[in-house]
Parts: C-alpha cells; structure tokens; sequence
C-alpha cells in the first residue's frame, strides 16, 4: 500500500472526498512549487499533482499550455523536479503524482525513472498520451517500484472499456469529466453523473474526477458522486494573475481551503 | 509476398502505435473500422477512383526528363509528375479519400493542419466538393511565408485558424488540431495530411497516397519494360515517398529518402530526424523525432515549410532500422540551386519540398549508369515558393 492507497482508504473511513489539486512544477519557479505544495496540505489537499512540462501538451487548454512553456523558459527538467519531491519528503507525507507526457519519461528511460520516482518519494503517475494497451511495458516497471498507475478514461469511452482502463489502473482512476482539453469550464457536463454512477458500479477503485472544475459548488457536486475531485487550471490562473510568491500562496492557500471547505460540507 | 505492416496494433516493428488522450481512442477504432471496411468495398473504391481520375486528374505522367538526363549524364531520368493533380500536389490522393471516409462515417465537419498550405488546400478543395464544413489550422509563422495559400484556403471556403503557440509552425498547427478534435470528436473527422499520428494514419494515409507508385510501376513497365533501380522522394512526414514507394516493397528497388537539412546539420536548425536518429513519442506514434536531452521535442527548419517538421512516419523509421531505404540530406541551400537549375532545365518550377529529392538526384546522378533508371517524385509544384525564393 503506498500514500495515495492509504489516503483513500484514510478518507473512505472518514466519509470524506479526496481533494486532488494539479499545479505545473517549475510554474512560475520550483520553490514556489515546493511551498505551494506544502501551502494546499495546510489548506485541505489530500493529494498533489504535479504536472511535469512538455514542449507539446496535446491533451492541455490554454492555461497548462502557457504554465507549461513559463515552466520550460526557467529550464525546468524532468530531474529537478525529482529533486523537488525528495526534498518535499522531508516536510510532507502528501501523496505526490507527477502528470507527464509520455515523450519526456521515455527520453528519461522508463526504467530508470520509476526507480528515481520511488526514490524520491513519488508515489504515482499519470500519462495523457499513454492509453492500456500501449502501457506493458510501464506497466511492469511501474509495479516493480511500486508506484500507481494512473489511468485515464473519457466521456467517449464505452463502459466496457472503461472497465478494462480500471483494471489496468492502481491508485485511483482518473475520470475525465468533458469530451475536450484541460482548462476551467463554468458549466459541468450535463451527463456526468450519470457517468460517474455507472462507473462505480463497474470498479471498486476509487475514482477521482477532472478536467473543467473551476469552483468550490462543482467540486461539492461532484464529489458525491465520486470518491475524488481533481482541479488544476482553475489553481494555475490565480498563479498566473499573481505577481510575487506571496501573492501566489495566499491566494492558492485560499482558494484550495474554500474547495475544502464545500467539499466537507460546512 | 504483400507489404502487410502495419500489424493489427498499428505497428511497424518497434514504431507506430496509438500514443494518444484516451478521449480519441474511441474514434481511432471507428475510424480503423470504416476504413477497413472501405478498403474491401467496390463500391467505395470506385467512387474514390471516379474522383481521382476526373477532379483530381490521374493518372499523373511519368515524364522521361530527357534535358536532366542529358546534363546530370548519368541513368535515364523520370519524374512522376504529382505537381499536375488538381490543386497542384499530391496531397488531393489522400484528403479525396479520407474526406469520402468522413461522409462514410456522417461526420460533416473537417479539421486539419497544414505546414506549406498544400494539404490546406486539398482538405479545403475536397470539403467544398463533398460540401463538408472546413477548418485549416495553420501556424503564424507559415502563414505569413504562404500567404498565396491562406487566400486559397478562404477562397475554397474554409476557415483558417492561426496558430501562435510553440513555434508557429506545423508541428503545433498539428497540436491544436489535435486539441479541437479532442473536443469536438464526436462530429468532426480530423484529416491528417501525412503519414503520422497514431495508428490507423500512418496506414490509411500511406495506402491513399499508394496510387502513386501503382501508377509509376505501370507506366514505367510500359515505357522500359522492366522496374526502375531507384526510387526517390523527399520526406517530411512521408506522405509522397511511402506512396511510390509501397508497391515497389518486395521488388529490387533500392529506395532513397531525402531529408531536409535546413541550415547544416551541425547548426541543429534542420528538419532531418531520421538522420540523427533519436526515437521518440510525437502526436500520437513512436518514431524518429528530434528532441532535446529532456525529451522536449525541438523545432525543425526547413526552407521548404512541407518539410519543416521535427517527427516522421513510424513507416519510415521502420524502413531505416531494417535498411530497407536510405536517406540522406539536402540543405536549404542545395535545395534552392536545385530549384533554379531544374527550372531552367526542365521548364518545370518545383515545389521546395521535391526540389530537396532534385537536389540529392544532382549530386549522385553522375555515378549512376546510363543504363540504370531512377524515378523521382516531382510531388508538388512551386508557384507557392516563388515569394521565398525570390527572398
């Protein structure tokens, strides 16, 4: 059992939700990341994600795009971020996963990188561009260290396939809540509960849900009809409005407790 | 024995695959389906072949150059003459055949990327025919260096949308394609113009773009009574090389693959992937692409923009691990003097992008036999590069 297993678990004696929140490493620069991370478990977060940066992120909106290439024009390489979570490691007992593309890891060696995660305190990994049947070979190495490997399944996946993505999946499974990129939406998929309600009747994993959630009353909503809520660039626009770090810590600090708080039900 | 790669996961030995957001896998297997279907359906094939002989204009000549002959001095020189299709490039074999596949599947919007406007304009050319809603995406930086082809593209009534993201070119005018048809995949089909992506692309487009060696086998045998001892085409994403080269797989034709080598090699500012040789995961497949010690994807140059991409078909590279084409590189400058010189030879301006295959034809035409015959795939014509050339 690794942290995200033992988080969920944690929360499900608790009743309670897993709050997931997804920042950029390196957005605007890594020690902002390291106190951000430490800033959003104060304020209620359950689980980080980190998102690693990538020259082309096909499956991300405008706001991870333009976080994504601030990330890259500071230099920020796959190895410091990795340095990043052992150093966060001394501080925080968090569950950590890292979001990246498939290109990067694979330069890195898949091999070599799921022995650094675990070395480093990483916990598990989530790859947009890396559907099932493409994964074997993670898969494997993945395991061996012992880090969860966290699939995605969409609105355009038939059940069935769905079923097949969970049973490949450890740690959670990600449910992405709208047929479309990364990026904050005002309004929810209509069908998404639906969606979420079928699901969980088809795996007994736990299943966190993204893509668009934007405010404390979504996160409220969907989070009773999963077991986590995942939001990302509603966090990286108060990042990107923000000028100094203090600016950014507090107004992140603020928002993630403001998520909390609905999802806990004042 | 048939060329039957790729296998049923989209493989090409190591390369190729399906690397893509789960949300478009869905669309992938309907695609693979339909396309499968239509591949074993005559009534399909026969509409598809009605269009390419009279819209498109094919069979395309296979030209005997006879002044290049003569001045290179070397083998007996044929171009197959892909610059004569209707909208001036070869890329109208695949947008014709794909854009059929869309209506097959009651898909009415069509989306794509384009780096020169070539395949811009064959998506555009073939959606007002079909009468399917048209969106070229296009980076700002092509834009501004094909600006004849953008007021082509509106002409024909399709809607281009710039690209300012990453470099401006058409490796993101490829992401945000990609982008859009995550979000509106249920009634879009995206018509990817050359030999990349994911699985069934890299197949579907190939075999579209296969007529074009169908056709050069036919008339060469016509002509010489016997096959040809070359093949060369340029190769930016593969589209006009993998289609003359596909029925020739099991013949004993040597294969050459030209690459763009944009400033020098040495300088990093190229468009030659294959030559360095780095494997990697870019829009959906495994390949050969040109990235950094990070595994970010670097980008390309090329004078020529159909060439300026830093990935390559998973086809190709399967090709250049197991030895079965060659490739070599031409630079921008190689390819300009290539330009001029077959202007004036053959009375023929030819695209940028073949102009790199004419270049490299310059070089070892020479130490061929005059006995021996090359076939060269003229794929595009140049009146969209004069603005550069003139500089």
């Amino acid at each position: 059992m690794n942290r995200i297993d033992s988080k969920f678990a944690e929360l499900n004696r608790e009743g309670r939700k897993a709050l997931i929140t997804f920042i950029t490493a390196g957005d605007p620069d890594l020690d902002t990341t390291f106190e951000l991370v430490l800033e959003m478990e104060r304020k209620g977060a359950d689980v980080v994600e980190l998102g690693v940066p990538f020259s082309d992120p096909l499956a991300d909106g405008t706001t991870i795009q333009r976080a994504s290439q601030r990330a890259l024009d500071n230099k920020v390489r796959l190895k410091d971020i990795l340095k990043l979570v052992y150093k966060l490691r001394r501080k925080t007992e968090i569950p950590i996963v890292l979001m990246s593309y498939l290109n990067p890891i694979y330069k890195y060696g898949l091999e070599e990188f799921a022995t650094t995660c675990r070395k480093t305190g990483v916990d598990g990994i989530i790859v947009p561009d890396l559907v099932p049947e493409e994964a074997e070979e993670w898969l494997t190495v993945a395991r061996l260290n012992k880090l969860s490997t966290i699939f995605l399944a969409a609105p355009t996946s038939p059940l069935e396939r769905i079923k097949k993505i969970a049973s490949k999946s450890t740690g959670f499974l990600y449910y992405v809540s709208l047929t479309g990129v990364t990026g904050a939406r005002d309004k929810l998929n209509s069908n998404i509960i639906e969606a979420l309600k079928a699901i969980k009747r088809i795996t007994n994993k736990p299943v966190a849900c993204g893509f668009g959630i934007s405010n404390p009353q979504q996160a409220r909503k969907i989070s009773r009809y999963s077991d986590g809520v995942i939001v990302g660039s509603a966090i990286i626009d108060l990042i990107e409005k923000s000028t100094t770090r203090k600016a950014v810590l507090r107004k992140v600090g603020n928002f993630v407790a403001s998520l909390h708080q609905k999802m806990v039900g004042d | 024995m048939e060329n039957v790669l790729p296998d049923k996961s989209g493989y090409f030995g190591i390369f190729g695959g399906k690397f893509v957001p789960e949300t478009l896998m869905s669309a992938l297997k309907e695609l693979e389906r339909v396309y499968n279907r239509a591949k074993r359906d005559k009534s399909f094939q026969d509409e598809l072949k009605y269009y390419l002989s009279e819209y498109g204009g094919r069979p395309t000549p296979l030209y005997f150059a006879r002044n290049l002959t003569e001045k290179l001095g070397g083998a007996k020189i044929y171009l197959k003459r892909e610059d004569l299709c209707h909208t001036g490039a070869h890329k109208i074999n695949n947008t014709l055949g794909q854009a059929l596949l869309a209506k097959r599947m009651g898909k009415r919007r069509i989306i794509a990327e384009t780096g020169a406007g070539q395949h811009g304009v064959a998506t555009a050319t073939v959606s007002a025919l079909l009468g399917l809603e048209c969106e070229i995406y296009m980076g700002t930086e092509d834009i501004k260096r094909q600006s004849l082809n953008v007021f082509k593209m509106e002409l024909l009534g399709a809607k281009v949308i710039p690209v300012s993201s990453g470099t401006k070119t058409l490796k993101d005018s490829i992401n945000e394609t990609i982008r859009d048809w995550v979000a509106n995949v249920r009634t879009t089909h995206y018509l990817l113009g050359s030999c990349v992506g994911p699985h069934p692309y890299p197949m579907m487009v190939r075999d579209f773009q296969s007529v074009i060696g169908k056709e050069v086998k036919r008339q060469i045998l016509e002509k010489e009574g016997r096959l040809p001892d070359y093949l060369i085409a340029c190769v930016g994403g593969g589209s006009n090389s993998l289609g003359l080269f596909h029925h020739f797989y099991n013949d004993a034709v040597k294969f050459i693959g030209v690459e763009a080598a944009g400033l020098g090699i040495k300088s990093g500012r190229h468009a030659a992937p294959l030559y360095v040789g780095e494997i990697g995961i870019l829009h959906g497949s495994k390949s050969y692409v040109l990235h950094d010690s990070d595994g970010q994807i670097l980008p390309a140059h090329s004078v020529a923009p159909g060439l300026d991409y830093p990935g390559v078909g998973p086809e190709h590279s399967f090709y250049k691990k197991t030895g079965r084409a060659d490739y070599f590189v031409v630079t921008d400058k190689e390819a300009l003097e290539a330009f001029h010189f077959f202007s004036e030879t053959e009375g023929i301006i030819p695209a940028l992008e073949p102009a790199h295959a004419l270049a490299y034809l310059m070089k070892i035409a020479k130490d061929t036999n005059k006995d021996e015959i090359i076939v060269l795939c003229l794929s595009g014509r140049g009146d969209k590069d004069v603005e550069i050339v003139k500089g």
